[in-house]
């Protein structure tokens, strides 16, 4: 069973290396074929490893010590249970029907063979980070899933906006990873290990859990919550949970195939991963999981409502994404990690579906964007329409697809939980099933009915709104021309579907999942937290679920999104005009994402700028560069012309101050012998 | 009766003028260089009459080194002398600006 | 007696001094200098170092010395530029001077010298050789410095030759060795030609 652990992340890492080292040697095919490959044998050895671990075996072992320190040592190895089983296999499945999608959507690049290397070194990077059995490989595995990351936003380097975003996302990350860091240095610092189980055990002895740190004077702290609160920054950065969500909407400058991947089904979802694999920690501060509620609340809303005003198919996506990570966190916030999870896992899906969809989109658009130049497409793309329209009710939370279980278990173990937040998580919760429907709607209609808006007029907005459009990429002379968009092709729509599958289908296991005590041992809620304990007590089944739905609030909320998006967008699209203009207020605010980048650019940004010009022009040029280096050769030069004056090139003048030299040392050796001291 | 005394002031004071003479003929190189074996001698009547005085012959083979390496280094002074004439035609020593920085 | 041969040979080697270093003509500096050498051998006499003081007379004044007037007398030495500013540095140098012998006075005769108080050695037996015990150390004790010093004036007198050797570009003079090398497609070449037509 090893071996096939080992077999897991490895084979992707083999395919990247083939890919990224030998790409022009293999080719474009060979570099696709390869890695799908190494990914399909990934995807393989996932799933008979969660068969393996469903039939209850599971296995904590270290495969290389990789080096000792003192009474510390650092292993590579595996932590095998439900938790990681599942996310490998929502992972490696994920990664392969974006593989198989890249081909169709990336045809056209140059760059072809570095993308599939660099999605399979993503793969294995995950991989890593999810099968983990101790902080320090997961720490490894959360840098270099940032730095692919980094590598993927920034794929198209020459352009100028994508080195900025890889930049923002990289620097975004770094403030979350510090705080990660510090958590985890904390940990090391009290308990000595970094094996997961060795830390869970050691926080099982009373002393330690009430155990206080003074981090400013006279504080005073709780160790676990300050630990806790640490790693969520860690978390907060790799999610994107306000206030480090900036860089995620800005990352859609990659390639779509990565957004999808990456922005939105597994990357960010490690932040959600890590807490679940970190509740035994998590469930000893009350004070963190209100942090955590809080935090996912405000995300979850005010994410939301920049959906509505965004026109960038993608970013109205990825906004969508950051929401529904508020989703995610404010589960964990309360206590319910199995819910966490399942939604994570249904997220995925449609989420992959949505941005995939999103891609198929902007392949037949010819790399067109912008949703006010697109409607109408449904007759143009039947499948991409289909299962966009999944993606969407899925994201809204409807019944039945899996979207509305995982989102109605959360807003459900919110209404119930006790955590101080709660309250305010609830109410965020619902708010947001109502905003979330809305944009999700908004794009279909805006995106697929009404009007046909392309061809005639494709250029009249690009003043406004020309950020995400580029000559260059695709942006070819076809647009503007009254072209038909088409259909995509096999390898686009085959992942669409079949990710669309688990998208309508995955709700449906909530019953084993979230209820049936799935992950076992690997997820601890306190007993103080029997949230989804009690709600497990009263599940009435899923279709029981679906008919209590019926007379919820977040069902009715969801409608009503859906029928204002179609009021607004369908049916009277010069109301959302209207209303644009008579909130224009609000709408600027939105539209400038509360002022979050303006702030960070100005100040954090600015500032660490200035702090750095103000190092630069003292530090480095006045006190280095002037006193030191230049100083130093200008008193040399000062000393130099000093003593120049006595090398005449007279030889008579040497001869003068030998013999000057000569009695100097004479008077002072008679003065040595005569008075000794 | 004779002392070291005697002897050493003798080389002082030969010394001494040796180096007015440094002084005096700083522009021609041939008494420069006489003024050197001068000031050799001096040093060289210092070794033996201390070796005369304490008994040590040491001090007669220093003067017989210090003669070889004179001799050899009047030589030399010479030949760079006469060479230096050839291109210089002057021994002036302040014609020998050669090194001013 | 002694007494009286030290100082009458002393006033005469300063004396002599005094003249090298201020005579106008660098000849009669060098005759000066040969003077105080003669006269610093009768000192080493005294003080019974009769191989040295011969030595001396032998090395400087046979053969240093005469390369001094040699040079001297070869060289063409215009005196007046040389002579200009003579007596410019004397207050410098002569203070230094004295400051010099004052202080070696001081040395000698300080407070904290004992140098008075060495007596005179007697005098050595009568079959006592000088040359005989320098020769014994220096052959012996003294080996490796004695060859060093032969290796010095070696290099010394090759360095003199080879800096004052120069060749005369209007002498005339074989090489047999381009003369051997010469071949005989050095000396003649054969020239193919193109035939000319005869022009008009």
């Amino acid at each position: 069973m090893k071996t096939l652990y080992l077999l897991v992340p490895l084979a992707p890492l083999a395919g990247a290396l083939i890919a990224g080292f030998f790409g022009r040697m293999v080719g474009r095919a060979g570099a696709h074929w390869i890695t799908i490959l190494s990914v399909a044998i990934s995807f393989c050895g996932s799933v008979a490893v969660l068969l393996d671990v469903m039939h209850g075996n599971s296995f904590n072992g270290d495969a290389y010590t990789w080096l000792t320190s003192g009474s510390a040592s650092f292993h590579v190895g595996f932590l095998i249970d439900r938790l990681s089983a599942m996310m490998m296999v929502v992972v490696t499945f994920v990664s392969l029907m974006v593989h198989i999608y890249t081909i169709g959507y990336m045809a056209e690049d140059p760059g072809y063979q570095r993308f599939f290397s660099y999605i399979s070194l993503f793969t294995f990077s995950m991989l890593m980070l999810v099968m983990s059995n101790n902080f320090l490989q997961l720490f490894f595995g959360w840098e270099a899933v940032g730095l692919v990351s980094y590598l993927l936003i920034g794929f198209w380097y020459t352009r100028p906006t994508a080195i900025f975003a890889n930049m923002k996302a990289f620097l975004v990350n770094r403030v979350g990873d510090f705080g990660f860091l510090l958590g985890i240095a904390l940990i090391l610092a009290h308990t000595g290990t970094l094996q997961y189980d060795g830390v869970f055990k050691a926080f099982e002895s009373p002393e330690l859990v009430a155990r206080t740190i003074e981090i400013l004077p006279g504080s005073g702290w709780l160790l676990i919550s300050v630990i806790c609160i640490c790693l969520f920054i860690g978390a907060m950065g790799k999610s994107a949970q306000f206030p480090l969500h900036v860089w995620l909407p800005d990352s859609m400058e990659g390639p779509t195939p990565i957004s999808a991947l990456i922005h939105a089904a597994t990357m960010v979802t490690a932040g959600i991963f890590m807490v679940s694999r970190m509740s035994p920690l998590f469930e000893l501060s009350q004070t963190a999981l209100s942090v955590i509620l809080v935090i996912g609340a405000i995300t979850a809303f005010f994410m939301a409502l920049i959906a509505v005003v965004q026109y960038d198919i993608k970013r109205v996506v990825a906004y969508s994404t950051l929401s529904q990570l508020g989703y995610m966190t404010m589960a964990l916030g309360a206590s319910a990690y199995s819910a966490a999870m399942f939604h994570l896992m249904t997220h995925a899906f449609f989420k992959a579906v949505l941005f995939l969809g999103a891609g198929s989109v902007i392949i037949a658009m010819h790399h067109e964007q912008d949703m006010r130049k697109m409607g109408g497409l449904r007759k143009y793309l039947p499948v991409t329409y289909g299962v966009v329209l999944i993606g969407a009710w899925a994201n809204a939370g409807l019944p039945p697809f899996a979207g509305f279980f995982s989102k109605d278990t959360i807003i459900e173990a919110l209404h119930a939980s006790a955590t101080p937040g709660a309250g305010i998580a609830y109410l965020a919760a619902l708010f947001g099933v109502f905003i979330g429907a809305l944009y999700s709607f908004r794009l279909v209609f805006y995106a697929f009915h009404g009007k046909e808006r392309f061809g005639h007029d494709a250029h009249s907005h690009d003043d406004g709104h020309g950020e995400t459009t580029y000559a260059g990429h695709g942006h070819d002379a076809h647009e503007g021309q009254g072209h038909a968009p088409h259909e995509s092709p096999l390898v686009v729509t085959v992942p669409l579907v079949m990710l669309a599958i688990p998208s309508v289908g995955a709700g449906w296991l909530i019953g084993s999942i979230v209820y049936g005590d799935f992950f076992g041992t690997a997820v601890v809620v306190s007993e103080t937290h029997p949230w989804i304990e009690e709600m497990g007590r009263e599940f009435p089944g899923v279709w029981g679920m679906m008919l209590h739905a019926l007379g919820s609030l977040p069902f009715w909320f969801a409608i009503a999104g859906v029928t204002t998006a179609w009021y607004a967008y369908l049916y009277r699209p010069e109301f959302s005009g209207r209303m644009r203009e008579r909130l224009s207020g609000l709408v600027s605010v939105l539209e400038n994402k509360y002022g979050f980048d303006d702030f960070n650019q100005r100040f954090l940004a600015g500032g660490a700028l200035r702090i750095g010009g103000l190092f630069s022009s003292v530090g480095d040029r006045i006190l280095i560069d002037g006193l030191m280096v230049n100083g130093t050769a200008r008193l040399v030069g000062w000393f130099s012309g000093l003593v120049r004056g006595f090398q005449s090139g007279y030889v008579y003048h040497y001869a003068f101050s030998m013999i000057i030299g000569v009695f100097v040392i004479l008077s002072w050796w008679l003065y040595r012998i005569n008075y000794p001291s | 009766m004779l002392s070291l005394s005697h002897f050493l002031v003798l080389g002082a004071i030969l010394f001494s003028i040796s180096v007015v003479g440094i002084f005096l003929n700083r522009k021609n190189v041939i008494i420069l260089l006489m003024a050197i074996e001068l000031m050799l001698l001096a040093v060289n009547i210092n070794f033996i009459a201390f070796s005369y005085y304490l008994n040590d012959i040491a001090g007669q083979v220093f003067v017989f080194f210090i003669l070889t390496v004179a001799a050899a280094e009047s030589a030399i002074g010479l030949a760079i002398l006469v060479v230096l004439f050839r291109s210089l035609s002057s021994i002036n020593v302040e014609d020998m600006d050669g090194l001013k920085g | 007696m002694e007494v009286f041969i030290f100082y009458f040979f002393a006033t005469i080697l300063v004396v002599a001094a005094v003249c090298v270093v201020t005579m106008r003509n660098p000849v009669h500096s060098a005759l000066f200098l040969v003077l105080a050498f003669f006269t610093a051998s009768g000192i080493w006499m005294l003080l019974r170092a009769e191989f040295l003081a011969i030595a001396l007379v032998l090395v400087y004044v046979g053969a240093v010395m005469v390369l001094f007037l040699f040079v001297v007398m070869m060289l063409d030495i215009n005196l007046d530029r040389v002579r200009e500013g003579f007596w410019t540095y004397l207050p410098l140098g002569a203070t230094i001077g004295i400051l010099i012998a004052v202080e070696m006075a001081l040395a000698i005769a300080g407070p904290r010298s004992h140098i008075g108080s060495i007596p005179a050695p007697a005098d050595p037996a009568a079959n006592y050789s000088n040359t005989h015990e320098l020769g014994l150390v220096l052959y012996t004790d003294y080996l490796y410095p004695f060859e060093l010093a032969a290796v010095v004036l070696l290099v010394a007198m090759i360095a003199a030759i080879a800096l004052t050797l120069r060749k005369r570009k209007d002498t005339k003079y074989q090489k047999p060795s381009d003369q051997v090398k010469a071949s005989s497609t050095d000396r003649v070449r054969l020239v193919s030609m193109p035939v000319e037509k005869k022009e008009g």
